[in-house]
């Protein structure tokens, strides 16, 4: 059993990625904190924006092109060229999609609602909004607020910060 | 092993903490387990989330995802923090006489 004082008691983590493969990471990380009693906070920034805007947090996908560990089902290296295909993202998509459920990974709307209803906080960052010209109603109701680079680190005070 | 008293029986503890033999248990040590862990009462809805957790772990060998729990039990994810604030997987295994929860959701 770890001393008491070595253990975690509060994370912040900002998501950055706004692929499937780049989100699920942080939920994960939250999810699993605030199951440990851990407080737990999710901050989204850059393409990471993708996952708590409403129109789009339901349709993130796979990154096909350029991801050099992708294998296909049978776990042979997918060869460069095949990511190009068209479909190949969105097949890869549904693999992973299928893959997740089986193991109890909500989707990343329930994802979220769960960690929400568990305690913990969800974060928009305000720069990226403004690049990406979003605004407040774009976002999915659950948000908690949209945070400065400098509320962020006020929020996460004291505690751990995680990059994903 | 750790072993403690426990209501006058010598009980086996394993490394995280949680029973070791799940023989142990009873209703008496689950309240003794959850004043540990800072639940001074086992409410009804507590027992609910408890009764769930140990009928899964008979059935499949691990303790059920929070996901499941909250899909079958009837205790939703509010909820389940409240009754267990200190974290729900963990702590309602621990008290309902179960190893460490092995899945990461």
């Amino acid at each position: 059993m770890p001393n008491q004082n070595d253990e975690i008691k509060k994370v912040s983590i900002i998501v950055s990625r706004g692929s499937l493969d780049g989100v699920y990471p942080g939920l994960i990380l939250a999810n699993g904190a605030r199951m440990e009693g851990i407080e737990a906070s999710l901050f989204f920034t850059f393409f990471g924006l993708d996952a708590i805007v409403e129109k789009r947090m339901d349709k993130l996908s796979i990154v096909t092109v350029g991801n050099a560990a992708m294998r296909l089902p049978w776990g042979q290296k997918m060869p460069t060229w095949l990511g190009v295909i068209p479909g190949m993202a969105s097949f890869a998509t549904w693999m992973m999609k299928k893959e997740m459920e089986k193991l109890d990974v909500p989707p990343v709307r329930e994802f979220l609602q769960m960690i929400k209803d568990s305690g913990g906080q969800i974060y928009a960052c305000k720069l990226a909004m403004d690049m990406f010209h979003l605004k407040k109603e774009d976002l999915w109701e659950g948000v908690d607020d949209i945070l400065t680079v400098g509320d962020f680190y006020q929020k996460a005070a004291g505690g751990i910060v995680l990059f994903t | 092993m750790p072993v403690k008293e426990i209501l006058g029986r010598q009980i086996e503890f394993d490394e995280d903490g949680h029973l070791k033999n799940l023989n142990d248990w009873n209703e008496e040590i689950a309240k003794e387990l959850a004043k540990e862990e800072g639940i001074p009462e086992l409410t009804e809805r507590h027992w609910l989330v408890i009764n769930y957790m140990r009928q899964e772990y008979q059935k499949v060998g691990d303790a059920p995802s929070i996901r499941k729990l909250t899909k079958e039990s009837g205790v939703d994810t509010k909820e389940l923090y409240q009754l267990f604030p200190k974290g729900p997987a963990k702590k309602a295994a621990r008290i309902a006489g179960l190893p460490k929860p092995k899945g990461c959701i």
